[in-house]
């Protein structure tokens, strides 16, 4: 095993070169460029076998990897922000028609204003897309959840696409010691791809013709919708075994950090969750139950995972890295849904955090807790706050 | 007896969806006659989305990837990456999608596809419109014609501008092969899309499919039509190899644009004015191609 | 291939050939191809347009409609050099 200090696109480089991907494509976007670059730099180099297509767009990239897959091959792209926007109309398309493509999405702030840096929104608005989405801590997540993710998405039992999220900068542009595995070992953890349409010139199948109403569109959604109810017990089984060989794993869906006897928990995702975890070990030195939940994946949702570990919570705040207008932060709408009717009411509080990547400090999560603080003795405020916004 | 002029071998089946006398299924079966079966088609919003029928049923003997209305460019692009990356060899790949999907939506990842030199084949059917959506107009429309969104209403508005050149824009990107085909010409067809199986890198090929239903005919006239449009120069049957302009349908007597424009509905308002300036309109594109063919006769 | 409910749909919308020839498109037709076999001079122009493949080439040469699938859209009646197919109204 090698270790190298790289930075979370560099990680997602060699993620994609030791999962042997057969086709490539990319549109450069501030800040994944760095990944594309160094994929390029691969395949120049003969490092990476890979047919290297250089579109003109992301919604372009994606739909040559989507064909791509049909055809047989392993495929990967990258991008973030507009460019995932771009993709939208592609990414229903990718789970419709069953492809495994995996993207890294580097988390990025929407325009205008233009904003390169770390945000949410960008994936979170593909949530209802069909594909899989992980939210990575660090660099060497990043790595290994590429390599998770291919064999959980060309699984004969899910078939879907699957996106891990890098926060802009905190992880594409920052250097980390990461552990390259293996070629050998990786190749017994991922065997090459085999798709589950076949190209075939002697019993030559279409796919993706008009289907209808009465027949059988809302089956093959149905189709979906269990795929993706298969992958949750994918994931936990991939990760678990993915441990056994490389020493590593990431506790399946949600990773609990000091939380089974927490009084407050919060729940977060990214990496703000390695320093709220500094945060936790604070507080719990100066005598306050912190904890943490960090949501590795985000689809399929882990309900039933949150809900056994808030048992014991007494107030559980949810910080959310982005906002559906006109409501709440996404990850505590679909919280506040997994656990009613499961769990006596609880006091529950939604921070709106780290827009537009506005540092997410210890400051910033210790002000979270100290008010989670004053809501377990006083009741809640309001349900919804701003942090750290300047009022 | 005499022996039929065009492989009897079918790859397209009957029982499609297409409406009565479409000139699209023609194209198609003439260009999977030529190309056999070891061909992949994709294929994009437009009338053929929907004429192989419905899920679970296709009409085709060769594999077809339906994909998004403006990226068969892209899609054929990957097919033939994952096709060389897994070292399958002999596979023709090929896009086939109408004058919207060509033209306009699709145009940006088509010219990515060429720029980039993939080694495909793309087909553009071209009825002229936005058919599968309604007969909309698309910049493949001509001048003149009606379109449910270029209607004559009150204050003649229909389609005003010319139409888009295609041909040309695929010969500015240097494309190894670029031809026009008619299905009046099935012969003619057949022969450039083998001949563009055996050129290297893109190939672009814009075939003429007239229909009836949007151009407000008679479904017995799509032949006819097509035959005529090239008989009046409004469609000129010609290619384009590295370059070197060829006329491959030497038009003899040339019949008035009139009589084309006069057999459909959708051109039944305009007056002898408007007519005229079609008329002078073919007539100097027409100068041109014959100006351009002698210019590279040599190469 | 007719499914009977979610569990024979496959994962994904794939589609084999077994075909759209289950659609009786000869149904649409309202004008029907009728071949004057004495005319006929096997020259095949109708056969080679017909959009529908629905004018069979038979063993001895001879040509002939095939009604199951023909729209009756009157391409072939209108091509044949010989005038050899009148089209007449369904009943
Ligand atoms: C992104 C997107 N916009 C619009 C449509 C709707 N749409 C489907 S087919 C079509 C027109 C197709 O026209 P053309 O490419 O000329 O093919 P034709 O139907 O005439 O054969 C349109 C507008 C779509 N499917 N996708
Ligand atoms: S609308 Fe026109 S192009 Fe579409 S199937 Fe009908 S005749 Fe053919």
């Amino acid at each position: 095993m090698v270790k190298k200090v790289i930075t979370g696109n560099s990680a997602a480089a060699y993620g994609v070169k030791l999962a042997r991907v057969q086709v490539v494509s990319a549109y450069p976007i501030t800040p994944q460029t760095t990944v594309v670059e160094k994929l390029a730099d691969f395949v120049a180099n003969g490092e990476l076998n890979a047919r290297f297509v250089n579109v003109e767009s992301e919604h372009s990239a994606l739909a040559a990897l989507i064909s791509a897959s049909l055809g047989g091959a392993r495929t990967f792209t990258a991008t973030s922000a507009h460019g995932l926007a771009l993709m939208h109309e592609m990414m229903h398309w990718a789970a419709g028609a069953r492809t495994p493509v995996v993207m890294v999405n580097v988390n990025r702030a929407m325009g205008p204003p233009w904003n390169i840096w770390a945000e949410m929104t960008d994936s979170i608005a593909q949530r209802d897309t069909g594909w899989i989405q992980f939210y990575g801590e660090s660099n060497q997540e990043v790595l290994d959840t590429m390599i998770q993710l291919y064999r959980i998405c060309e699984d004969k039992e899910v078939m879907l696409p699957g996106m891990i999220c890098e926060d802009a900068f905190y992880l594409s542009h920052t250097v980390l010691p990461v552990d390259i595995p293996e070629q050998e070992d990786v190749d017994r953890f991922l065997p090459p791809f085999e798709s589950a349409y076949k190209l075939d010139f002697d019993n030559p199948v279409s796919i993706g013709s008009l289907s209808m109403p009465h027949q059988w569109y809302m089956e093959l959604r149905y189709k979906i919708a269990e795929s993706m109810e298969n992958a949750r017990k994918k994931i936990v089984e991939v990760d678990r075994e993915f441990g056994k060989i490389f020493g590593r794993s990431y506790s399946g869906l949600v990773e609990n950090y000091r939380g089974d006897d927490a009084d407050l928990l919060l729940i977060c995702a990214g990496t703000m969750a390695s320093t709220a975890k500094d945060v936790v070990d604070e507080m719990r030195n100066e005598g306050v139950k912190a904890g943490l939940l960090r949501l590795r994946v985000f689809r399929p949702f882990p309900n039933a995972e949150i809900v056994n570990l808030v048992q014991n919570a007494k107030v559980i705040g949810v910080a959310d890295r982005s906002i559906s207008f006109g409501n709440q932060g996404p990850f505590f709408t679909e919280i506040k849904g997994a656990l009613y009717g499961k769990i006596p009411t609880k006091l529950l509080k939604n921070y709106i955090v780290g827009i537009g990547g506005r540092d997410v400090t210890t400051n910033t999560l210790k002000s979270i807790f100290r008010n989670m603080a004053s809501i377990k003795d006083h009741g809640l405020d309001e349900e919804v706050t701003w942090v750290d916004l300047k009022r | 007896m005499a022996k039929p002029t065009i492989p009897t071998e079918e790859y397209m089946l009957s029982g499609h969806m297409a409406c009565l006398g479409c000139g699209a299924p023609l194209a198609m079966r003439y260009l999977l006659k030529a190309l056999g079966k070891r061909t992949v088609v994709s294929i994009p919003a437009c009338c053929w989305a929907v004429i192989p029928g419905v899920f679970p049923y296709t009409n085709l003997k060769v594999p077809l990837v339906y994909t998004a209305f403006e990226v068969t460019g892209a899609s054929i692009s990957g097919l033939r990456a994952a096709i060389d990356a897994r070292g399958i060899k002999d596979v023709n790949v090929v896009g086939f999608a109408g004058d919207g999907g060509t033209a306009d939506i699709g145009i940006q990842a088509l010219s990515g596809a060429v720029e980039r030199g993939e080694n495909i084949i793309y087909m553009c059917y071209d009825n002229e419109a936005y058919m599968n959506t309604g007969i909309q107009r698309s910049s493949l429309t001509p001048f003149g014609a009606w379109t449910t969104t270029t209607p004559v209403g009150k204050t003649k508005f229909w389609q005003k501008t010319q139409k888009k050149n295609m041909v040309e824009i695929m010969v500015a990107h240097r494309i190894p092969y670029a031809a026009t085909v008619s299905v009046a010409y099935p012969e003619d067809f057949i022969n450039k899309v083998r001949k563009a199986a055996g050129i290297p890198g893109p190939k672009y090929i814009h075939a003429f499919a007239p229909c009836p239903t949007g151009w407000r005919m008679p479904p017995e006239k799509t032949i006819e039509i097509a035959r005529l449009a090239t008989d009046s120069c409004v469609f000129p049957i010609y290619e384009v190899e590295y370059g070197k302009y060829k006329i491959t349908r030497k038009v003899v007597n040339k019949k008035p644009v009139a009589d084309y424009l006069k057999m459909q509905g959708r051109f039944s308002h305009l007056g002898e004015e408007e007519m005229k300036q079609i008329q002078e309109y073919v007539d100097r594109e027409w100068e041109l191609l014959l100006k351009k063919e002698e210019f590279t006769k040599e190469w | 291939m007719a499914f009977k409910s979610v569990k024979d749909v496959p994962l994904g919308p794939y589609c084999h050939l077994e075909s759209t020839l289950i659609n009786k498109t000869g149904e649409w037709r309202n004008m029907r191809p009728v071949l004057d076999r004495s005319k006929c001079i096997r020259c095949y122009i109708c056969w080679k347009f017909c959009p529908d493949v629905a004018i069979k080439i038979l063993p001895d040469g001879n040509i002939e409609h095939d009604y199951e699938f023909c729209k009756g859209c009157g391409i072939c009646a209108n091509e044949c050099p010989k005038k050899a197919i009148t089209m007449v109204r369904e009943e």
